[in-house]
C-alpha cells in the first residue's frame, strides 16, 4: 500500500496545468518543422514560422501558447494499491486547477451552467476520467482542450455495412466542413467502435498519443496514413488559407463493437496539441 | 499577394485597395470584442441607443486574452472563431465598422454586408497568441469591465500581422486558397 497526500496531488496538478499551456511538446514542434519543409503555400509557410516562433516565446516567457487555455481534461490511472490521504482525488484535481489557472495567469473559460453561462472564475470544474489499474502508482495526464476545435468535432452511428469506407468518409467530411475554424494544422483523433460515448472517449484518448507514433495494429496504422494523406489533399492548409498542411497527424483508436453498431467519433485538436503526464 | 503597413482606424481608400491574400501589418488603434460584448452592442442598436464606442472606420478584434502577468501589457491574445459573431456583425458594419480580425469562416450575410459596406475581414493566426501579444503596446478597458476577458478593450498595436481573407470586392481567400492547393 502506498499513501499519496491530497496536498501533493494539488500541487502537482497546479504545475501540470501551467506546463501544458506554456511548453509545446517536442513531437508537435517537430511536426511543425517537418510540415514547413513540405509546405508550398507562401502564406502557409509564414504561418508555420509564426507557430514555431510562438512556441519559443511561450516557453521563454512562461506565457500560454494560446489564450484559450482550455477545459482542463484529465485522464487518471489509479493503482489499486494507492491510498489518498486527506481528501478525495477529484477535489484535489479541482483545487489544483483552481490554483494552476489563477497563479499561472491562464484564462478562465468555464461557465457554471451551459444555458445561464456565468463564468465560474477559476476554470473549474475539471473533467476527470479515472481508471483503476494494477500497482501502487498514480498517473495523472492533463489535456487542456480549446473550444474552437472541440466545436468542430462529431460522432456518427454508422451501419456496419458502411464499413471502413463509411468511417473514412465521415472523417474526411468532418475535417472538410471544419475548414479554417479549428485552427489548422490540426491533429485528428478518431475513435471507432464501442458505444456512442465510448467512441467519443477513444477519439479524445487518441489525441494523447505522440504524433510520430502509429497504431500498433498495422491495418489501423495504414488507415491513419491514408486518412492523413487524403486530409492534406483537401487544400485547407495552415489556418485554412490554402496549402498542404491541414493536419499534422491522424491517430485512430478502436474498441469492439455491438453486432448492430459501427460508431465513429472525430475529435479535432488545434495545433496547440497540449498534454502533460506525471507519475506519482 | 501584396504586403502593406497600414494605420488603424481605416479609411475607405485604404480598404478598397486591399485584396484577399494580402499580408498587412497594422499600426494604431483597434478595439476588442467577442460574444458577450457583441450581444450587448447589438441590443443597444436594436433599442436605438448610443454605443459606448463610435465604430466609424474602426477595426474590431475578436479576442478574449489570458490575464496579463504583472508588468505585461496584455496576456496571450490570439483570435477566436469569428463565426459566433456573425448574427451581430451586419448591424455593426451598417454603423460604419470597417474591419474585423478573427479566424474562420463567415456567413453569407456577413460576406454580403462586407461588400455592401466596403469593409474588410482579416485573419490573425489562431494559436499564435504569445507572438501576437508582443505586437500590442497598450491596452485599456473602454466598456463592460464586468465581462472580464470579454470586455471591450482599446488596444494600441505595432506591426500587428494579419491576412486579408474577405475584401470589399467579394474576394474570399478561404475558398481561393483551398481551390489553389486542392489535390496537391
Amino acid at each position: 500500500m502506498k499513501t499519496i497526500k491530497y496536498e501533493d496531488i494539488v500541487s502537482v496538478v497546479s504545475g501540470l496545468c501551467q506546463e501544458a499551456n506554456y511548453y509545446l511538446e517536442e513531437d508537435v514542434l517537430e511536426a511543425f518543422k517537418k510540415s514547413r519543409e513540405q509546405e508550398v503555400s507562401p502564406l502557409g509557410i509564414s504561418i508555420l514560422d509564426q507557430l514555431i516562433e510562438n512556441a519559443k516565446i511561450a516557453r521563454e516567457e512562461r506565457m500560454p501558447m494560446c489564450q484559450d487555455t482550455g477545459f482542463a481534461v484529465f485522464f487518471v490511472e489509479v493503482g489499486q494499491d494507492v491510498r489518498i490521504e486527506g481528501g478525495v482525488l477529484e477535489d484535489a484535481i479541482n483545487e489544483g486547477v483552481r490554483q494552476g489557472y489563477t497563479e499561472g495567469y491562464l484564462r478562465k473559460s468555464i461557465v457554471g451552467h451551459p444555458l445561464e453561462r456565468k463564468n465560474t472564475g477559476d476554470n473549474t470544474p475539471a473533467i476527470v476520467y479515472t481508471t483503476l489499474v494494477a500497482g501502487d502508482k498514480l498517473k495523472i495526464t492533463i489535456a487542456p482542450k480549446g473550444g474552437g476545435s472541440e466545436n468542430m468535432s462529431g460522432v456518427r452511428m454508422l451501419k456496419p455495412a458502411q464499413g471502413v469506407e463509411g468511417v473514412k468518409n465521415f472523417v474526411i467530411e468532418t475535417v472538410d466542413k471544419a475548414g479554417s475554424n479549428p485552427c489548422p494544422p490540426i491533429v485528428v483523433g478518431v475513435g471507432i467502435g464501442g458505444t456512442m460515448e465510448k467512441a467519443a472517449l477513444l477519439a479524445k484518448q487518441a489525441l494523447l498519443r505522440p504524433l510520430d507514433r502509429r497504431h500498433d495494429d498495422s491495418s489501423i496504422a495504414a488507415l491513419e496514413e491514408e486518412l492523413l494523406e487524403r486530409i492534406n489533399k483537401l487544400g485547407i492548409g495552415p489556418q485554412g488559407l490554402g496549402g498542404r498542411t491541414t493536419a499534422l497527424a491522424v491517430n485512430v483508436e478502436i474498441f469492439p463493437a455491438h453486432i448492430a453498431s459501427l460508431p465513429v467519433a472525430v475529435n479535432i485538436n488545434c495545433h496547440s496539441a497540449r498534454h502533460k503526464s506525471i507519475i506519482l | 499577394m501584396a504586403e502593406y503597413t497600414l494605420a488603424a482606424p481605416l479609411t475607405d481608400d485604404v480598404v478598397e485597395k486591399l485584396r484577399a491574400g494580402d499580408l498587412v501589418f497594422l499600426n494604431g488603434i483597434i478595439y476588442t470584442g467577442r460574444d458577450a460584448a457583441h450581444k450587448k452592442l447589438f441590443e443597444l442598436i436594436q433599442e436605438g441607443k448610443e454605443l459606448p464606442v463610435d465604430l466609424k472606420g474602426q477595426i474590431i478584434y475578436y479576442v478574449g486574452p489570458s490575464p496579463a502577468r504583472p508588468g505585461q501589457v496584455i496576456g496571450s491574445a490570439g483570435p477566436t472563431t469569428s463565426g459566433r459573431m456573425d448574427a451581430y456583425t451586419p448591424a455593426l458594419l451598417d454603423l460604419g465598422l470597417k474591419g474585423m480580425i478573427g479566424k474562420g469562416l463567415r456567413s453569407q450575410e456577413v460576406l454580403d454586408s462586407i461588400k455592401k459596406n466596403k469593409a474588410v475581414y482579416f485573419a490573425a493566426t489562431g494559436g499564435a497568441a504569445a507572438l501576437i501579444s508582443k505586437r500590442i503596446v497598450k491596452s485599456e478597458v473602454v466598456a463592460y469591465p464586468e465581462l472580464g476577458p470579454e470586455a471591450i478593450y482599446c488596444l494600441e498595436v505595432e506591426g500587428f500581422p494579419v491576412i486579408v481573407v474577405n475584401d470589399a470586392h467579394g474576394g474570399d481567400l478561404y475558398s481561393m486558397g483551398r481551390k489553389q492547393y486542392q489535390g496537391e
